[in-house]
């Protein structure tokens, strides 16, 4: 097991993280648009909410998706091609809800249209990237390439990997309900309806990640690597810590710090996730013909990781520029003058 | 009907047709990108409320264009891992480190000056703003230097061996893999051609609104900073096209001899135009320069080049089957794409003639109508332009280029992905006809309202999430003066 290898396992990781958190929050405002917006005005502020960044946090997924291609290329192949309908259909969801982000406000007769692209657009993939991390944990049946051999989307449907779904969706409903609410005028009907919202998919969340967890020790029966147990049991009790830490600052009203803990309980499902898959990308399900997809039979050649550790070395530390500049342009809370 | 359950097929036809329409509007947003960048300067500069009005105006059509290429963009970047599993597999340990290098150098770059560019204008100096605005372009340029080394890599592989189980490239040589023999002329190539497109989309705007009588100091503006960047960029074309030439006929003896139909070895002469009959191999036409390709890729008029025959007797290029080889389709699209140019040129030239000093263009109702239609030259170009640098390379994904590594090539066929049955297949690329024709009635509606609007700051500027009903009223009201 090389330390590159090791150490790019991990950073693909932190992408999907990144991802979960930045885009989670657009994802959860897209699907929550209509229940937190009633007025036309109301949508413009919603969507101004998100306007300048949102192109910015689906980038984190281009770049997870290409950092595994890059560092793990059986499992990018195994992954995109076995769950080919519901990656396609995350992608048609991605780029409906792109472009009606871009063209619903100067296209009204054609409004309620896009209004329904960016809503749809947002629930697919804020649904299916759970269901189908969710597979991955729970293991899928492998051919002798490594190729999925299951049934096509259904096959990709258990009670885990739906709750596990249903969990990434919740998260992203409480983050957007927390973004909103932080982007908003404390007086506005949009901030009163957001904090309803974000109240509610915060206790969804935890009943979820309850019964993931049940589910995950009574049907997948994962296989924890040396240590990792403790590290995930570690990140288990942050989610939680986090979560009601989210909660209690929600209801004093600190909105700042009732998305962050938010994000920070995000990161912490990721990291779950990460330990209790380590050393495996790709589980194979009982009686599969294949092995296992693992960091080890999966890296590409150590010249390669080292080249891509270079670039990381390079890029992570603009990426990072680039955002802190695009929040700090775009902070404060906004109003409906200020979008008309 | 063998055709609707081969999945090699469908695969390829779902390829070319989502990076053919990704590839409408990526083109016009670099190429309109530059135009946007140099409004913006010049707003920075005279602080001219028309100017302004005139940058607010590139900006709308500009973003709403990049919007369409991000989100069809998405579609390519993972198509490799759904479509290409087997490709994916294959040269994961080269081609993954481009496209992530891509996401990280190029597309946070320009996601989050874009932000800025769209909502930031009264929330930073107009120095800051004019700035975004050539980093968004410039990160659309090392976009397409990325994707370009990765497309490159699949044409004349280099830094690469096979590895000892034979299974898989793997790399030897990061840099010589980047700055692969073909990268420099292909990038080049490419994005002279796409400021080429975005210039004569200027032009076309502003020959538009002269016709139509509107707006003409906007136009002649438009005009002539198009006409600029046009002729510049139809002169440099020569040289940047000269040198993919002569790096084909190096490296890719195959497609050179599909782009001028040599079934036998030859003096290649130079074809205007042409129909090559793939049963009785030879080239149909009524007039040749005889040795004229020859010339062009070497200089000398007697450089005789392979034929697809005698390549198919070596060892390299054994898998052809010469009878397969869409010879025809090479050629037209070659040959079209040469035309174009010629089209491309003639229209530069009197665009700048006519539209310097006095701007004779003013009154010249037949050269408007000439730029109205113009864009078409190098929109047609750049697709057929694809068209043969992509089919050329068939029936290999990964070409075995003449100074490629013994090895490193993979038959098309052999690079789909198993997993995906035929039906998965028509179900999406039916998916994909449905939503990109829907999307592009979207884009031809958003961008004509922005066009008959034109280049006026009747709403609160570019703030482009204004509550659409009264947006609405003021710009019809604006539409019909």
């Amino acid at each position: 097991m090389s330390a590159l290898a090791v150490l790019w396992f991990f950073l693909i990781f932190v992408l999907i993280a990144g991802y979960f958190v930045l885009d989670g929050f657009d994802l959860g405002v897209g699907v929550l648009y209509r229940a937190l917006a009633k007025t036309d005005a109301e949508r413009a502020l919603v969507r101004r909410s998100i306007g300048p960044v949102w192109d910015g946090n689906e980038v984190w997924l281009l770049t997870a998706g290409g950092a595994l291609f890059a560092a793990f290329p059986a499992a990018y192949a195994t992954t995109f091609s076995g769950f080919y309908l519901a990656v396609m259909l995350v992608l048609f969801g991605l780029i409906v809800r792109a472009v009606s982000l871009e063209f619903g406000a100067h296209d009204p007769k054609w409004g309620r249209a896009w209004d329904a692209c960016f809503t749809i657009g947002s629930f697919l993939p804020a649904l299916l990237l759970g269901v189908a991390l969710g597979n991955v944990i729970a293991g899928v049946p492998l051919a002798a390439n490594g190729d999925y051999a299951g049934v096509p989307l259904l096959g990709l449907l258990s009670p885990f990997t739906l709750v596990v779904g249903a969990l990434g969706f919740a998260m992203c409903m409480a983050a957007g309900a927390a973004w909103v609410a932080l982007k908003t005028e404390r007086t506005s009907a949009v901030h009163g309806r957001a904090e309803k919202q974000r109240r509610v998919w915060h206790v969804v969340a935890l009943a979820l990640f309850v019964v993931a967890t049940v589910l995950a020790f009574a049907v997948v029966k994962p296989q924890f690597a040396p240590g990792m147990l403790v590290a995930g049991a570690i990140f288990a009790i942050a989610f939680v810590v986090c979560i009601a830490a989210s909660i209690a600052q929600a209801k004093k009203g600190n909105d700042l710090a009732a998305f962050v803990l938010q994000s920070i309980a995000a990161v912490c499902l990721v990291a779950l996730t990460a330990v209790s898959l380590f050393p495996n990308l790709v589980v194979a399900a009982p009686g599969s013909v294949g092995e296992s997809i693992t960091l080890m039979n999966a890296a590409s050649s150590d010249t390669s990781l080292a080249w891509m550790t270079g670039i990381a070395c390079i890029g992570v530390p603009l990426v990072l520029v680039y955002h802190v500049i695009a929040y700090r342009v775009f902070s404060g809370r906004i109003a409906e003058e200020d979008v008309a | 009907m063998d055709a609707l359950f081969d999945v090699a097929l469908l695969s390829r036809i779902q390829f070319a047709v989502t990076v053919a329409y990704h590839f409408i509007f990526v083109p016009l947003s670099i190429g309109l990108g530059l135009i946007t960048a140099i409004f913006a300067t010049k707003y920075y500069r005279s602080r001219d409320e028309k100017d302004g009005a005139a940058m607010h105006f590139w900006v709308r059509i500009f973003t709403a264009t990049f919007a369409i290429g991000v989100a069809t963009g998405i579609t390519m970047e993972f198509s490799f891992g759904t479509n290409w599993a087997d490709y994916s597999r294959f040269v994961g340990d080269i081609f993954g480190a481009p496209l992530a290098a891509e996401a990280l150098f190029a597309f946070f770059l320009e996601s989050v000056f874009l932000g800025v560019l769209l909502f930031g204008e009264k929330r930073v100096s107009p120095k800051f703003y004019t700035v975004s605005a050539w980093l968004v372009w410039a990160g659309s340029c090392l976009s397409a230097l990325w994707i370009l080394i990765a497309n490159s890599w699949m044409q004349t592989p280099a830094g690469a061996e096979l590895a000892s189980d034979g299974s898989k490239a793997v790399i030897t040589d990061f840099l010589a893999a980047a700055f692969n023999p073909s990268i420099l002329p292909r990038y080049t190539h490419v994005i002279v051609a796409l400021l080429i497109l975005g210039a004569f989309v200027s032009m076309a705007v502003g020959a538009w609104y002269l016709l139509k009588g509107k707006h003409s100091d906007f136009a002649m503006k438009t005009v002539r900073i198009g006409a600029v960047v046009g002729i510049v960029a139809s002169c440099v074309m020569i040289v940047t096209a000269h040198a993919s030439a002569v790096e084909v006929s190096e490296e890719q003896p195959t497609k050179l001899a599909m782009m001028e139909g040599m079934y036998n070895d030859e003096v290649p002469p130079l074809y205007a135009f042409g129909w090559v009959d793939e049963e009785s191999q030879q080239v149909i036409t009524p007039f040749a320069i005889p040795g004229g390709t020859s010339f062009l890729a070497t200089g000398t008029w007697d450089a005789e080049y392979a034929g697809l025959n005698s390549l198919a007797e070596t060892e390299k290029y054994g898998e052809m089957n010469v009878a397969d080889m869409p010879v025809n389709l090479v050629f037209q699209s070659y040959h079209l794409m040469v035309a174009m140019y010629g089209l491309i040129m003639l229209t530069a030239i009197l665009a700048i003639a006519f539209s310097m000093r006095g701007g004779r263009i003013a009154t010249m109702r037949w050269l408007q109508k000439l730029l109205v239609v113009s864009p078409l030259f190098p929109f047609i170009a750049i697709q057929v332009g694809w068209i043969t640098a992509e089919v050329g390379r068939q029936p290999w994904v990964v070409y075995p280029s003449t100074s490629g590594p013994d090895g490193v090539s993979l038959l098309t066929n052999n690079a789909i992905s198993q997993a995906v049955s035929a039906p998965e297949l028509l179900l999406t690329l039916a998916l994909f006809a449905v939503v990109y024709a829907f999307l592009f009635i979207g884009w031809v509606r958003v961008i004509s309202h922005f066009i008959k609007r034109g280049p006026v700051d009747a709403v609160a500027a570019v703030e482009s999430a204004a509550p659409a009903a009264p947006a609405a009223k003021t710009c019809d009201a604006k539409d019909g003066e």
